[in-house]
């Protein structure tokens, strides 16, 4: 899988999370999108987590600054 | 609707739990609007809003309250004035076993201090349901307990008192007691869902340390779809009837083709077994009140020489209806609808065919299980919970002789020229008189479930019902009907409201099952009676139209009252003077 083909998922996700159309790059974080709350980060990680099939570790969604960090992970392992 | 049914497709709902709010509130249905309190003991947002989904999906308009987090007991017990200012109509305890930590027996402790920490536990769950029983009088719903995600003494975790498996099932014992002893008090069997799911994935424990969440998150559609079927059914949503397929539905092969002796059924082979297993999974929902009937694209013969199969645990007795015949099955549901006198939705139908399950969703709002294959019937009509039951009344029970006695009267009737003759051979008798205890829960049932003889549309919960019994400013009527065939229950409920020389009419409904038998006019002149003794001049009655209700909308004309008012949505007022009233039944002899 192309970084590009993660990122397109991605938005998928969180454009069905949102229920408005996101559009990611690397450095988007929490604070870039307007109702990514605490809750709605737990459907974002458990929503990821299904659409890649991979489980992120307790201390790495701790970690995860932005959409690219949790892209690097993605990529490693899915 | 969106039809979320088992299995479930737990990250699509949870990823587009927004999507289907939006969606759903903009489908234009008529939904009942209900206060829901969740006192949690861990984190329970997601929880809300699927539980959220599956009652939108059911006619059911939640607003919540949510306590802060952990605060369950404290809400309870003190109350705070959002909670007090809420008035709810339904209390939800989310506790889970982590609520039951501080409370464990450490492996030191003696026989003594083991029982007084299970006591402490019980009793801090006990004066909570008391507190909230004596303040709220609505129904509570709690959860029992998923056993713990580690046993630390083995399988003796299960056996000692100093296992917290141990200690997990004396809770869950305990909250059934409490469950069945109290009326308005219902259980949220968490422990069978958590098992169904499996422990070790529910007991996920990042989500605890992350969010504490007590479960994982893609367990939660899957619990909240179980607690949604217990307020469904509390609020009168469940279903009535399962229509069901014959060929490869209730027996292996095809009887027109392979003749009743080539069935698979009996105990022969696995496939045989299946079905013999099924039919009597069936069966049993007849004796709990279900109604059973048939559509099946067949001969009439063959349908009935199927059920006399010799291994057939299914028998042509045991249903209301046999529909068996080349018509397009949703033509033949929707006439089992209107011959049982039920609305469709509260139809379950089962067959194996995909083709034809998707025709009859199309065009009907019955439930359509995806039943898969003859092994998995019975679990996925299981897990669904298109029956739960919030308690069994004898009502319940008796309903597939009752729904027999009517087909008695039916045939009956067509050997009468005139209807009155008709009504006069069923030698009628009722009791009507104000509320008892004794039917109070099936009064409350009837005001919940009744949607087309009603014309209010009112919801009473079996509190509110015994409230009005015990308060001298109502008027209350249940009427109960007994004719030759056998006894209907209670059909008929009528509360009304004093105001000096004035009773407005709160409620009045009849259960279908007696439609046209002059029971109405029984009601009425007792009321009027009733009035005249207490002194009261004038009945006002009113008409609030929904969906279901027309057949009533001429109900207070009939009855010689006279139109005050009518405003645009056709919601209408009538009023009665009781001095000049003339009694109308005719043929039913009253207590």
């Amino acid at each position: 899988m192309t970084e590009k083909q993660i990122y397109e998922r991605l938005e998928s996700v969180f454009t069905d999370i949102f229920d408005e159309e996101i559009k990611l790059s690397a450095e988007t974080t929490a604070e870039d999108v307007e109702d990514w709350d605490s809750l709605t980060h737990i459907s974002l990680i458990s929503a990821v987590e299904a659409e890649f099939g991979v489980r992120f570790k307790m201390k790495e969604v701790s970690a995860m600054k932005n959409v690219g960090e949790m892209v690097a992970i993605i990529s490693e392992r899915a | 609707m969106f039809d979320f049914a088992y299995p479930l497709n737990s990250n699509d709902i949870l990823k587009n739990k927004k999507k289907y709010k939006k969606a759903l509130l903009a489908d234009g249905s008529h939904r009942v609007k209900k206060n829901i309190a969740i006192l949690g003991g861990s984190t329970v947002d997601h929880i809300k809003d699927i539980l959220e989904l599956f009652l939108l999906d059911n006619g059911i308009e939640p607003c919540f309250y949510q306590s802060e987090y952990g605060m369950y007991w404290e809400d309870a017990m003190f109350g705070n004035p959002e909670l007090d200012g809420f008035s709810p109509d339904l209390v939800y305890i989310h506790t889970t076993a982590r609520n039951l930590e501080p409370y464990f027996p450490s492996i030191a402790d003696s026989a003594e201090k083991c029982a007084e920490k299970l006591n402490s536990a019980k009793e801090h769950f006990s004066v909570m349901w008391q507190a909230l029983g004596k303040k709220f009088s609505c129904p509570v719903i709690q959860n029992n307990f998923e056993l713990p995600h580690y046993r630390l003494l083995g399988n003796l975790d299960g056996a000692d008192i100093h296992g917290a498996t141990y200690f997990v099932r004396k809770m869950n014992d305990f909250v059934a007691e409490y469950a069945v002893s109290n009326q308005y008090f219902y259980l949220n069997d968490v422990n069978f869902v958590s098992s169904c799911y499996g422990i070790d994935k529910w007991s996920d424990l990042s989500s605890w340390y992350m969010f504490k969440y007590a479960m994982c998150l893609d367990a939660i559609p899957d619990f909240a779809f179980n607690l949604a079927n217990i307020i469904k059914s509390i609020y009168g949503k469940s279903k009535k009837a399962l229509v069901l397929d014959m060929d490869n539905t209730l027996w292996g092969g095809i009887v027109g083709d392979d003749g009743v002796e080539g069935l698979e059924l009996g105990n022969e082979t696995p496939v045989a077994q299946g079905y013999t297993e099924f039919q009597k999974y069936v069966k049993k929902h007849r004796d709990m009140g279900i109604m059973l009937t048939i559509s099946s694209k067949n001969d009439y013969e063959n349908a009935i020489a199927g059920l006399k199969h010799p291994d057939s645990v299914l028998s042509p007795d045991d249903f209301l209806n046999i529909k068996a015949n080349w018509e397009p099955k949703h033509l033949n549901i929707a006439s089992i609808a209107k011959e049982l006198n039920i609305m469709a939705d509260s139809l379950v139908f089962v067959d194996d065919n995909p083709a034809e399950r998707a025709i009859v969703k199309d065009s009907l709002p019955c439930a359509v299980p995806e039943i898969d294959s003859v092994e998995n019937y019975i679990r996925i009509l299981d897990r669904n919970g298109y029956f739960e039951a919030i308690s069994i009344s004898e009502d319940d029970i008796k309903r597939n002789e009752m729904y027999k006695a009517n087909a008695a009267r039916e045939k009956e009737l067509s050997a009468f020229e005139d209807y009155g003759d008709y009504l006069v051979s069923l030698d009628m008798h009722a009791e009507i008189d104000a509320f008892s205890p004794v039917y109070i829960q099936r009064i409350a049932q009837l005001t919940n479930k009744s949607n087309q003889f009603n014309l209010t549309t009112r919801r009473y919960s079996s509190q509110e019902i015994s409230a009005a019994m015990e308060n001298n400013a109502y008027i209350t009527l249940y009427g109960k009907l007994t004719d030759k065939f056998g006894d209907n229950g209670v059909v008929s409920v009528v509360l009304g409201e004093t105001e000096e020389d004035k009773l407005h009419i709160k409620l009045w409904l009849m259960s279908c099952r007696v439609l046209k038998r002059d029971m109405e006019y029984a009601m009425l002149d007792t009321l009027v009676e009733k009035c005249r003794i207490q002194g009261i001049k004038t009945i006002y009655g009113y008409y609030y139209p929904t969906a279901k209700n027309n057949m009533v909308r001429h109900l207070y004309k009939d009855f010689g009252f006279e139109l005050l008012s009518e405003d645009e949505t056709g919601n209408t007022v009538w009023s009665l003077q009781t001095e000049t009233y003339e009694k109308k039944n005719r043929y039913i002899k009253v207590n």
